[in-house]
This record gives structure tokens, C-alpha cells and sequence, in this order.
């Protein structure tokens, strides 16, 4: 392919007493090696751009018993989202009324919506999310709420210990619950 | 009539030029190509659309396997790992470890460190390779009482005094949330309020309120 005749051209005539001496060409067709090359170079852009991880930031209060330095919210402006297992999501708005009525439950693909309406309906200075994860949630669903706080773009939001109260209506919920799909994935 | 003669051209094309170019790029790639950060123990982390890459100097990372088993690493760059050796060594004083210099040394250069405080001088005599999830127990979090990642963070404070420390927390996906609330309150005992959380990227979803201010998230 890339190579040239360079034997022959112009010259003496062999004569038939003449041994024919062959002159090899010296070039050599590339084009395979230009294959491998730019194949190699696109493993390694490949695997260089994926293996970066991203970091999610997280900044926590700090503790205090003090109640002068806790934050205060407006009831009326909280959003408290409980992490059951299996992926459950929970919910309430406002405080939790004692009989456990404006407990619902829900999952992490409706939780953006119940978000976004809550944030909309609330003035933005008392908007606030509390997540609450139980002892049965997983680390991947903490951090998925947490993309949800970025995604929906929530300022306020904090961590919270779910209180013994939460923790029962969860389990009560979960255990009438029907199984929902496991492990879907959002 | 003479019929004009057109020259025959070869069609083929001389590769060398190209050739010379993608290997130009290949040593390229090559040579700034980071070498995947060492994988004793694997995670499988959750995904974020932060879309902020994940330090790689001063760094301190705390992993939180899937069986609720706490390790930690540093940097792997020679200051990160000078400070990882005042860490040990600030432990060792402060606990009574009976470490000597060259086991200090040898725990720095393993990959990541797993073992409660009274077991560091057997995860000294270990190979690199036989560091991996299985073989190490991991640093005790479980309770309250005995959280001895709390007195790894406070070494971590006392090493970085001033300067600023990237903690990073990688955990897996099926790790409980207990573990990650232990593992917090032992950067909280420590006022190291600020840390990072190791993901995949993963794009923002479409028709989001995040999407349309651009999408992009720290």
C-alpha cells in the first residue's frame, strides 16, 4: 500500500549474461501500526476519564447542647424525610401529628415531587428539609437523598437521629407495606 | 494527435507522518494518565451529579465496606505519606503502642490500614498483598465506647494543624447507616466538620430545577 517502487528507473539494460539483483524495498506499510496506535490511545482515554471519582461535599453542624446556637426552623416550613429500608422513603410536612396522619410514605422517585411542591408552596427563608435515615437505610440511600437536595437545589437541609416515635410508624408502615420492587433503582 | 498522458498517481498514502502523530498522543495519554488509586478493599460507591472532582492531595480516606468494616488510607503522593507517618506516630506515643520506626514505615507504605490499635504491630509484618478486605478485621466504630476512629481523626487533627485536610469517605452502597453514623461521629468528636463523600458521576436528570440553572453541582 504505502510503499513505492524504487527498483528499476532509468538505468543500465540488463544484459542476458547479468544476474538479476533485486533490490528490496525498504519501506515498510504503517498503516497498521497507525491502527494499533490510535487504538491504544483511545483505551486510554477511556479509562483515565472514567476512573475519576466525584466527590459529593458535606458540611455538619456542630453539635451543641445549647439551644441559644441550634437552629430554629418554622414548623410550618419543615419537610421531613424518613430512610426506611428496602429504599422506602417516608414523609411529613410541618410537625408529626400525634396520631401519625400526615405520615406518608413514598419512594425515591416520587420524593422529588413531594420536594419540589413543599419548596414552592413555602416561603424560601423557611424552607427546610430534615432527613431523618433509620437504622435499616443504606449508605446509597443517604447519598441519594442528598443528590436530591442537589438536584432539586435545596440550601437548607440537615441530619437529623430519627426519634423512637418515627422509627415505630416506619417499621409499622414497612411491615404492612407490600413488598415493593427491590432494589429500584432511580 | 498526441493524447495527453496523465500522470498515474499511487492512491496509497504514506502513513509515516500519521503514524509518528498517534504515538506522539499515545506517550502522551500515557504519561498524564493517573494509575488507578490501589484497591485493597472494593466499594462500590453511590452516584452524585456533583460534578466536583475528587481530591487526590492532603487527603485522608475513611472506607466503609458493604460488611460495615472501616479502613483508612491517606495520600499516596511522598508529603501525604510523611503525614501519615506522624499520624501513627502521634498514636503510638499517645497509646502506648510499642511501634518501632521501621514498622511505622511499613504500615505507612500499605495500602490502607485496617486493624484495631493494639493489632498495628501484626498488620506490620503483613505483605502488601495480603492486605485486602478479608484478611483485616477493620477499625473498631461499632460502639460509642470503643469508636477508635475517633482517635485516628484526632491524629489527623494534630498532624494538619493549619492546614487544610481533604476527608474523603468512601462507602459502599449497601453499607448500613449505622456504620456511616459511627463513622461520623468520630470526625464530629474532632471538629472535622467539613468532608467529602466519594461518588460516581451520574448526569442531572432533564427538566429538573437543577438542570435548568445549568447543572452544574459542587
Amino acid at each position: 500500500m504505502a510503499e513505492m517502487d524504487t527498483s528499476g528507473g532509468g538505468g543500465h539494460k540488463k544484459g542476458p549474461g547479468v544476474k538479476k539483483s533485486k533490490k528490496l524495498s525498504t519501506r515498510v506499510d504503517l498503516t497498521p501500526m497507525v491502527d494499533l496506535g490510535f487504538l491504544l490511545i483511545t483505551f486510554f482515554i477511556f479509562t483515565t476519564t472514567l476512573s475519576q471519582p466525584t466527590a459529593l461535599k458535606l458540611n455538619l453542624p456542630k453539635d451543641t447542647d445549647k439551644p441559644e446556637e441550634q437552629t430554629k426552623t418554622k414548623a410550618s416550613g419543615a419537610l421531613t424525610i424518613m430512610l426506611g429500608k428496602d429504599r422506602n422513603v417516608f414523609y411529613y410536612e410541618g410537625e408529626l401529628a400525634p396520631d401519625g396522619s400526615n405520615f406518608k410514605s413514598s419512594n425515591f422517585k416520587e420524593i422529588r415531587d413531594v420536594i419540589l411542591s413543599k419548596k414552592q408552596r413555602t416561603n424560601p427563608d423557611d424552607f427546610m428539609v430534615v432527613i431523618k435515615p433509620s437504622d435499616e437505610s443504606t449508605y446509597k440511600d443517604f447519598v441519594d437523598i442528598l443528590d436530591e437536595m442537589k438536584i432539586n437545589v435545596v440550601d437548607r437541609y440537615a441530619l437529623v437521629d430519627i426519634s423512637e416515635a418515627e422509627n415505630q410508624l416506619v417499621r409499622a408502615t414497612e411491615g404492612e407495606a407490600p413488598a415493593t420492587t427491590p432494589a429500584a433503582g432511580k | 494527435m498526441a493524447r495527453p498522458k496523465i500522470a498515474r498517481k499511487s492512491t496509497s498514502v504514506d502513513m509515516t507522518a500519521m503514524c509518528d502523530v498517534a504515538f506522539l498522543l499515545l506517550s502522551f495519554f500515557i504519561l498524564t494518565a493517573k494509575p488507578k488509586p490501589s484497591t485493597a478493599v472494593t466499594v462500590q460507591t453511590p452516584s452524585s451529579v456533583s460534578s466536583k472532582k475528587a481530591p487526590e492531595e492532603n487527603m485522608i480516606m475513611v472506607t466503609i465496606t458493604k460488611d460495615g468494616k472501616v479502613f483508612l488510607n491517606g495520600g499516596d503522593n511522598a508529603e501525604d505519606k510523611a503525614k501519615m507517618e506522624s499520624i501513627i506516630n502521634s498514636l503510638n506515643q499517645a497509646n502506648n503502642l510499642g511501634l518501632t520506626g521501621g514498622e511505622i514505615k511499613k504500615l505507612v507504605n500499605q495500602p490502607i490500614i485496617g486493624v484495631p490499635l493494639a493489632n498495628l504491630k501484626q498488620q506490620a509484618t503483613l505483605q502488601p498483598e495480603q492486605i485486602n478486605e478479608k484478611s483485616l478485621p477493620g477499625i473498631p466504630v461499632k460502639d460509642t465506647a470503643n469508636n477508635e476512629l475517633i482517635k485516628w481523626m484526632r491524629g489527623v487533627v494534630d498532624v494538619y494543624t493549619g492546614g487544610k485536610v481533604n476527608l474523603l469517605l468512601k462507602g459502599d452502597n449497601l453499607a448500613k447507616y449505622p456504620y456511616f453514623k459511627n463513622v461520623l461521629t468520630a470526625f464530629k468528636k474532632n471538629d472535622l466538620l467539613k468532608f467529602q463523600m466519594v461518588t460516581e458521576p451520574e448526569n442531572v436528570p432533564e427538566g429538573t430545577v437543577l438542570y435548568k440553572q445549568g447543572g452544574e453541582a459542587e
